[in-house]
């Protein structure tokens, strides 16, 4: 009976993976990690894919949505069986760095072009022969990383501790910060490493107390974030304490509660758009994503801005490729490439304007410093 | 490093040992009685905290809705092996004690749940929830197959492994809990602070600890437990049911597995696949003690806490990895001083 059962979900499944293109249909890709421990990002993701509409520019779209459990191999594999089976037009994902960076080579393979979901710099950068095919819309981290250096530089901070995962998201922080930390003249005097599942983290708060920084930034994502924190407070410590977009969800505010009281973080314009000026374009494609998130699946994430985001540079790009050939075919990926490297798109996170040399596109209009009060988002002044 | 942060330091290492002893205590139990490795363990402990952490928002259909599939399923095993055996005589009782009781828990977290009763109560109904299912667990996945090699049962565990974490992100959310504090108190003596919370943790584990071995040396069924463990044929040409021991040495396991999910909710964060880490740190406790010695077991968990929290002073991206390496010289030194002798296959 339990087979039968898992027979016919697996024929579902399959049904669905399978229902491909219909020729002449856009076919857009999308791998990213619903399950693993990159969940809590790629959750509001998949329920933003489930928002878009399924026509663009009169085209119909198909969103063949798939999940990696936030592993590496399986992010190639989605990103091989979408470009060979499915014959996608463009594919997205995946949530996290190091996925991203693994599927690039199925992408340029394919001559596919890709929209990652994930931070880091080393996604898109350096432009080459590679890179070309692929590119991303989260803020990279040293923008993010210059805003905290600037918003400690002028709180007076003059030395800093860091504590961050030790993962790629970690050790990609702390070689951001320490970079725009010099460049603002403030030292880091302490960096300790922790993992996301430990259940404590007192030896290392500790010893960062102990080494008396001004500031402390904690490099991480989700509510892991809150540990350190809560035991920062604990041990009394009484500088700034500063948290990476990484934490923007309400999860994080559940979690840390009070003793989060007072923390700076840089964030997309999309976490506090009702603070922003109407005067600025964001709050409007801001307030229709996030009303119509909210109404179904609840409190805002940044994180579904990001796969928004990629939804608004197709939407761009898709009508001007269209002009010079039909979807399905290698000149239709061609056209789209080429459409996205000139996109110009007010979005939810800021204003992509891409360059054959910068293909994130995002400036300073992509961050605000947001200040955490009794469990608000505050645009600090 | 000062007396202060050296006395912080203990206090930690002490406070996770308590809950990696308790962690050893249940798997060299469940291992002893039924040849199980029970790699979920770490699950139990975290859906504890996760189910205790949901009925603080007035939340219970997750686990509520896992304790009725799993009664329907036991149900329908009882059934099956009733028909199979032509042996219908003690068919009610079973049913009763399969599915009758795990749906009665299922029916009370669902209504009480929104109520929103108060945190002793809230406690009572998580543990009593996650209890349930232990044996529930042994009577579907382990039971049938009782007899299999501890190989067999091995891969039967880490199956369920991950068919728990999969299910404790659907149930629980990708995001971390926390529960709130059973107290907020500090004692202070000659400088050094202690807090309240580590001193209960740590009681209430020594408590369940001297709980267990009076139940293990006064009590018949305790005693008929140890006897399985000793030699499992011999228990079972003297009256034990094999069936009986292996339920009730799952209810307690999955008992003490939810306690420590329990203590641990307000100490830290844990997430859906929190547990799995723990569990393993409770393993090497367990593996110092031979998978086999209580009193070395709850030592090596001691090790293991102090360990963790000094290497993570010193050296906080080792700590893992000096905690698993001592794994190793604690095989070599057990492989060299024990006589190993095959008792199986």
């Amino acid at each position: 009976m339990f087979q039968r059962k898992l027979v016919t979900a697996l024929a579902a499944v399959l049904s669905i993976a399978f229902a491909g293109a219909s020729q002449a249909d856009i076919t857009v890709g999308v791998t990213l990690s619903a399950t693993g421990p990159a969940a809590s990002l790629g959750i509001p993701e998949r329920n933003t894919f489930e928002l878009l509409p399924t026509t663009i520019a009169g085209e119909k779209v198909n969103w063949i949505v798939l999940d990696d459990a936030s592993d590496t191999t399986k992010a190639v594999q989605n990103a091989k069986k979408l470009i060979g089976e499915n014959r996608v037009d463009v594919l997205v994902g995946s949530t996290t760095t190091p996925n991203s960076l693994a599927m690039i080579d199925a992408a340029v393979e394919g001559e596919t072009p890709m929209i990652s979901m994930a931070a880091s710099a080393r996604i898109v950068d350096p432009a080459n022969a590679k890179t070309r095919w692929i590119f991303k819309t989260p803020q990279s981290d040293a923008l993010m990383a210059d805003a905290i250096a600037i918003s400690m530089k002028a709180n007076g901070v003059q030395t800093m501790g860091y504590i961050g995962f030790a993962d790629a998201y970690g050790d990609g922080w702390l070689a951001e910060i320490k970079r725009s930390a010099q460049v603002t003249g403030i030292k880091v005097v302490a960096e300790e490493k922790y993992n996301r599942n430990d259940s404590s983290v007192t030896g290392q708060v500790l010893k960062l107390v102990a080494a008396k920084p001004d500031a402390i930034l904690i490099g991480a994502a989700g509510t892991p974030g809150a540990t350190p924190q809560k035991e920062l407070v604990a041990r009394g410590y009484k500088g700034k304490v500063y948290q990476t977009h990484g934490v923007a969800n309400p999860d994080f505010l559940r979690v840390v509660g009070a003793d989060g009281n007072g923390t700076l973080l840089p964030a997309g314009p999309m976490l506090v758009y009702e603070q922003l000026p109407d005067s600025n374009p964001i709050k409007k494609v801001a307030a229709e994503y996030i009303t119509a998130y909210e109404k179904k699946f609840g409190a805002r994430t940044t994180f579904g801005g990001h796969a928004y985001d990629t939804y608004l540079l197709l939407r761009g790009a898709i009508p001007e490729a269209l002009k010079v050939a039909k979807p399905g075919t290698k000149e239709f990926r061609v056209a789209l490439r080429d459409a996205l490297e000139k996109a110009n798109v007010v979005a939810t996170h800021g204003v992509f304007v891409m360059t054959p040399h910068d293909h994130n596109g995002l400036d300073n209009r992509a961050r605000v410093m947001v200040r955490i009060d009794n469990g608000k988002w505050i645009i600090a002044k | 490093m000062d007396l202060q942060i050296f006395a912080l330091l203990a206090q930690d290492g002490i406070t996770n040992g308590a809950v990696y002893a308790l962690l050893a205590l249940a798997l060299v139990l469940v291992f002893a009685v039924t040849r199980v490795i029970w790699v979920p363990s770490g699950e139990f402990l975290a859906y504890g905290t996760l189910t205790l952490a949901g009925l603080q928002l007035g939340k219970a259909s997750g686990i509520a809705g896992m304790l009725a599939v799993m009664a329907v399923v036991a149900a329908l095993m009882e059934v099956a092996k009733a028909i199979r055996q032509r042996e219908t005589r003690h068919l009610a009782r079973s049913l009763a004690w399969w599915a009758g009781a795990p749906l009665a828990i299922a029916g009370t977290l669902h209504l009480v749940a929104p109520m929103q009763p108060p945190f002793v109560v809230q406690i009572l109904l998580t543990l009593t929830a996650v209890t349930a299912l232990g044996p529930l667990f042994y009577r579907i996945a382990y039971q049938p197959i009782a007899e299999a090699s501890v190989l067999v049962l091995l891969i039967v565990s880490v199956a369920l492994h991950f068919a728990l974490l999969g299910l404790g992100l659907w149930f629980f959310g990708a995001e971390g809990s926390r529960t709130p504090p059973f107290t907020s108190a500090s004692y202070e003596w000659g400088g050094i602070r202690v807090s309240g919370q580590s001193l209960l943790v740590v009681a209430t584990s020594l408590a369940l600890i001297v709980a267990l071995a009076l139940f293990f040396n006064r009590t018949l069924y305790g005693r008929a437990l140890r006897a399985t463990a000793v030699n499992r044929v011999g228990a079972r040409l003297a009256g034990i049911s094999p069936t009986f021991a292996g339920t009730l040495t799952f209810t307690l396991g999955a008992l003490v597995c939810a306690f420590c999910g329990v203590l641990i909710g307000p100490i830290t964060t844990v997430y859906y696949d929190s547990g799995f880490l723990v569990s393993l740190k409770g393993f090497v406790a367990a593996i110092i003690g031979g998978l086999a010695s209580y009193p070395i077991a709850a030592a090596g968990a001691l090790l293991v806490g102090l360990l963790e929290a000094f290497s993570s002073y010193w050296a906080s991206a080792f700590k893992e990895v000096i905690v698993f390496t001592l794994i190793i010289p604690v095989l070599l030194w057990r492989s060299l001083t024990t006589h190993h002798h095959e008792d199986e296959e």
